[in-house]
This record gives structure tokens, sequence and C-alpha cells, in this order.
């Protein structure tokens, strides 16, 4: 299981990964390996506004179908198409071509709310959410 | 090992027929004087052509291939798959009420519509309710029919300001579905430490937007809910109403029922609790049954009995309308008709008070193997997971459901409830022998041991079955549900 150190986590083991001012947002190792082979990936539209805490993708696995929820405030800029022809990327590179989505910050303070990966480690060995 | 039947077309030869229909006693017309010519296709249909004894082996063999009840174990949480006896078979081949034409004139149907009427009414004494329709054609049905009541309810006394159900978090996936399709917000309510539901975070859910509460009870847990008192107070109190989710109504027959518990309306799934088939072997059959300040609103036909005689009954000027054509999955209600009658009062509820002790039997049996989340006394079924077995071995609750297709036992529910890590959902019903139960808790131990003797012999199963471990994720993600004839 990996915690790569640039990134920030939630509680709900979504990853934020800060670059010029936007959030590129996606779900942790730990998460894609709890819900086992991704199958699908529904992302919502670029432009789309979102609240902290918002539910802004789902994603579906051969075992469950989960939400997935926007870790800060802000304007979707991006959203990974490739996701639609290939999920399994969520589950062979998270961290990277696994992405979701990219949101312009609204409120950059938010991102103090998020974990370091110190900290999210310690949540997901302790038994996490 | 045999290897898998290959698909019908694949044994498909020109010319082969299976059935030769008798000669023609109308002079023949070509097709194309009787319809316009874009309805007429170009290219044959690509059927399959095979001669009838192909046919009959064809399908003989993929029935081998098949699990049923009538096969061996199927302990499939939250489905009830119980032994669905024969003589229910025989009711519904009767050829009164198997040829029936749904057009026929109620005087002439008298008998069908009795026995719909008392199904009715039996249903109605299980359930401790006033009014039951029958329309409903399984278990989602009749969750999207009381959804519909609970909405017409509110509009009648023009409180529109209701738009949310209230769900636990452990309920099945169709009681958010239902909701959402009647046009209400969902709100997600959580259970407490003991598996029911947590009633302060209800109290402070339910407010006076809020249009009802679905709730099973028992639970997917299989645990029945100590506070449903307090709970049918806080959410009635606020002026909501209460549906019973009647997929675990195999625990609760003759002994508690859903109008005592304070529910205004419920649907019962005839193909679970009432011994009709599933699955495969269906239909369903999903009744509606509500209170009496309800019944305005039920979905017609519902049969009454007037005079002496039985007739469908439309006048209901309330009604949320129809939900099925004609009257409903008829010969399942026949089924259930010839179960309820042929078991009686005391039958039911001793099939229930078995199903309970047969639950509690195998959970007490391998309960120092398995972890289990809530432990307490459950009632036709009960939840484990190999959470410390995963832990230290690697293997998962899908690892262990595919090692139990080896010993000839279908797995139990997986991956369900959502708030249980690596569900294992196991409902044994009444119908089992004690040394079906043995031999199942026997398999499950012996598997829970093998995880730390040989993993990878778990890792890997089934082993002895026609197809091994399945590509599910890439088929899931490669859908292909077309065959081609081939170049």
């Amino acid at each position: 299981m990996s915690y790569p150190e640039n990134l920030k986590y939630t509680k709900e083991h979504e990853w934020v990964l800060v670059e010029n001012g936007n959030a590129r947002v996606g779900i942790t190792s730990y998460a894609q390996d709890q819900l086992g082979d991704v199958v699908f990936v529904e992302l919502p539209e670029v432009g789309t506004e979102l609240k902290a805490g918002a539910m802004f993708a789902t994603v579906e696995s051969v075992k469950a179908v989960s939400d997935v929820y926007a870790p800060v405030s802000g304007t979707i800029v991006e959203v990974n198409e490739a996701l639609n022809d290939s999920p399994e990327l969520v589950n062979e590179d998270p961290y990277n071509d696994g992405w979701m989505i990219v949101i312009e910050l609204s409120d950059p303070s938010e991102l103090d709310n998020l974990m370091d990966s110190k900290a999210y480690q310690k949540m997901v060995e302790e038994g996490g959410e | 090992m045999r290897s898998p039947e290959p698909l019908i077309f694949e044994i498909s030869k020109p010319g082969r027929r299976a059935y030769s229909l008798p000669e023609l006693d109308v002079p023949a017309r070509d097709v194309a004087e009787l319809l316009p010519e874009s309805e007429i296709r170009r290219e044959p249909a690509g059927l399959p052509e095979v001669s009838e004894i192909d046919l009959v082996r064809h399908f003989t063999r993929l029935s081998q291939l098949n699990h049923g009840v009538d096969i061996g174990f199927y302990p499939l949480g939250s489905c009830t798959m119980k032994y669905n006896p024969k003589v229910n078979e025989d009711a519904a081949n009767l050829p009164g009420f198997n040829n029936i034409h749904p057009y026929v004139p109620d005087e002439l149907a008298q008998g069908a519509l009795q026995l719909m009427y008392e199904l009715q009414s039996y249903l109605a004494e299980i359930a401790g309710m006033d009014y039951v329709s029958l329309q409903p054609a399984a278990g989602a049905h009749g969750e999207l029919a009381g959804i519909l009541i609970i909405r017409a309810y509110h509009r009648a006394r023009n409180d529109m300001k209701r738009t949310k159900i209230l769900i636990p978090d452990s309920a099945h996936g169709t009681n958010p579905a239902s909701a959402a399709l009647g046009g209400f917000t969902v709100v997600e309510v959580p259970s407490d430490e003991r598996g029911g539901v947590d009633v302060e975070a209800l109290e402070a859910a339910m407010d006076e937007t809020v249009a009802g509460l679905m709730l099973t009870n028992p639970n997917t847990l299989g645990l029945f809910d100590e506070n449903i008192q307090r709970i049918e107070k806080i959410v009635h109190s606020k002026g909501g109403l209460l549906y019973y989710d009647g997929a675990n109504a195999n625990a609760i027959l003759g002994t508690s029922r859903p109008g005592d518990m304070g529910f205004d309306v419920l649907h019962f799934n005839l193909h679970k609790t009432f011994g009709t088939p599933h699955g495969g072997g269906g239909p369903g059959s999903g009744p509606v049954a509500v209170k009496s300040f309800l019944e305005p609103f039920l979905p017609v036909p519902t049969v009454v009995l007037e005079d002496g005689k039985y007739r469908l009954s439309y006048d209901r000027p309330q009604t949320i309308g129809r939900m099925k054509s004609f009257y409903g999955n008829f010969l399942v209600m026949v089924k259930a008709y010839a179960y309820i009658r042929s078991l009686g009062p005391d039958g039911l509820r001793e099939a229930s008070r078995d199903a309970v002790l047969n639950a509690n039997y195998i959970l007490r049996r391998i309960a120092g193997y398995y972890d289990v989340p809530y432990d307490r006394h459950c009632k036709h079924e009960f939840v484990i997971s190999p959470g410390k077995i995963k832990k230290e071995t690697g293997v998962r609750t899908l690892d262990i459901s595919k090692r139990l297709l080896d010993y000839g036992v279908h797995p139990p529910t997986n991956y369900f409830p959502l708030i249980v890590d690596e569900a294992l959902m196991i409902e044994p019903t009444e119908t089992e022998s004690k040394e079906t139960l043995d031999y199942f808790a026997d398999a499950l131990i012996a598997i829970a041991k093998e995880a730390y003797e040989d993993p990878e012999a778990v890792k890997s199963a089934p082993h002895t079955t026609v197809v091994g471990r399945l590509d599910e994720a890439g088929a899931a993600r490669n859908l292909n549900i077309r065959w081609e004839k081939p170049e």
C-alpha cells in the first residue's frame, strides 16, 4: 500500500494533488484495493460547481457501487475521459493515470482540513473507515 | 471434467428442424401482400436450426450445469431459497387456473377470483394489515407501489413539503432505488452498535419534510430491531409513514406482525416467504398491504366479494393506478395460496421458528472460526466476515464463496450488507435437515482451516466445476452478449 507524501487525503479515501492553484483528485490505493476490480466510473461534466463533501462521481466495482466525494470546493475544469474506456486505470495507477477530476479551488484554505500522508496512513492502518 | 456446453447457434446446421407445423388449412398468401415493405425482413433472422433430440440434449445438459434448490443447499442471504413443495405446482397446473383467459368475464372466473380474494385476506391477517393488492410483480415492484401510495397519501392531504424518505444503511439497495423512482430524496440513517437503527440519528433526521421510513425487520443483518416501538413513535409523531420491506418476513410468520409493530404499508415476496420458485424459476409476486386509511390509494384492480359473487373492482378514484398488466402474476398466487393452505397457521409459525433455529445453529457452530460483527441471537439469517482470516492469510469472502462451490453448495450472499466489511450473509431456511446444516458448517470450518494451511487452494477455487474462476471484471468492462456468425 502506498501513501505518496506530496498528496493530501480525506477520511473517505480521496487524494488531492495541488498544482497551479488547482486540485487534482482521485481515490487512494487503499480505496481501490477495498473496492476490487473497477468496471465503471461515472464522472461529472466540466463546469460543474462542487462544495466540499459533495458527491461528484460513482465508482462501480465487481463488489459494490461507491460514491466519491469532493475534498474541496470549486469548479471542475477537467475530467479524466480515459476512465470511460479504461476504468481499470483506477486499480492499476490510482495516483497518476487513474485521476478523476481537476477542481479550480474557490477556497484554498479548505486544503488545511485535509490529512497529510502520515496521518492518512495511520488512519488506514488503525482500521480506517 | 466435461467441456462447457456449446451455444445452440454453434450446433446449428442449415435445414434441421425440431418441430413441424401441420399443413395449412387456409390458402397460403405471400407475406408481401399482408405487410408493408418496411416491416418485412430483408435477411433471415439467423435463428438456430437444430433437430429435436439435439435441442432436448442441449437444454437438458445446460440444466445439469445449473444449481438450484432441487439440486443442493442454497443459503443465499435475504433471498429465502427454501424448498418449494411440488404440490404447489400441481395446484398451479390445474386447467381451470392454468388455461383461464385474462379476459374471461368475472362470472366465469369465480374460482380464480375466490382464490385471489382469500389470498388477499390471508396475507392481510399474516401482516396485521387491513387491505391487500396482489398486483405488483415482485419485491421491488411492491416497494414502488408502497412508495407511490405514501406519496399519494401525503398529496391527498395537500401536504406537499414531504420530499424525503429515510432508509437505514443496512437496507437492500432496492429501497433507495424505489424511493428515488417515486420522486423522493433518500436520506440514509446509520445503524447503532447493536446493528439496529441508530434511534438518535433517526430522531435528528425526522421532521415535517420526511414522507416516511423504509425498514426491513429483521434487517439484512438478520437482527430484529429492539427499538421498533420507539422508531414507530418518532416517525409517526412527525407525520411520516412506516414502510415494511417484507424481504425477511420468513423470520416472523405467526409470531410478530408488521401491522402490530406500527407499519402502515408493506410488501411481501410470495416467491421468498410463501414457497414459490424464484431466481431462474420465477416469476415473483410482491403483494402490497396497507392499513385502512391507505386503502383508497391501492393499485387497481382488487378482488371484492358482493352478494356472494367475486368481482374485480376498479372503483377507487384516488388509486395510484395499475402496477401491472391484468391481475399480477396469477399462477404464483395459486402456488402461494396452496402453500399457506397446506401449512396452516401453526405450520407457518413452525416454518419461521425452524428458519430462526437453523440460522442460530449454524451461527453457533462456526462462530469460533469467523468474525461475528453483531454477536446476538439472529433471526432467519446472519452475517459473518472472514476479517481475521483475511488479515492473516489474504483469503477473502469471494474466495470462500468460490471454494464452497467445490462442496456442492451455492455461496451465501457476498459483500452485503455494505456496513460489514467482506460480508457473508447466510440464510439456511427451515426446509433443511440437521445433516445438511452440519455439512455446510463443516465445509465453512474446513475452508477456514484451509485458508491457513493451503491458502492458494482457496484463492484459486473452484476446482471441481465445469468452469473455474471467471474474469468477472473483464466481462463487466467489455460486455459482449451477442453471438456473431463466423464469416
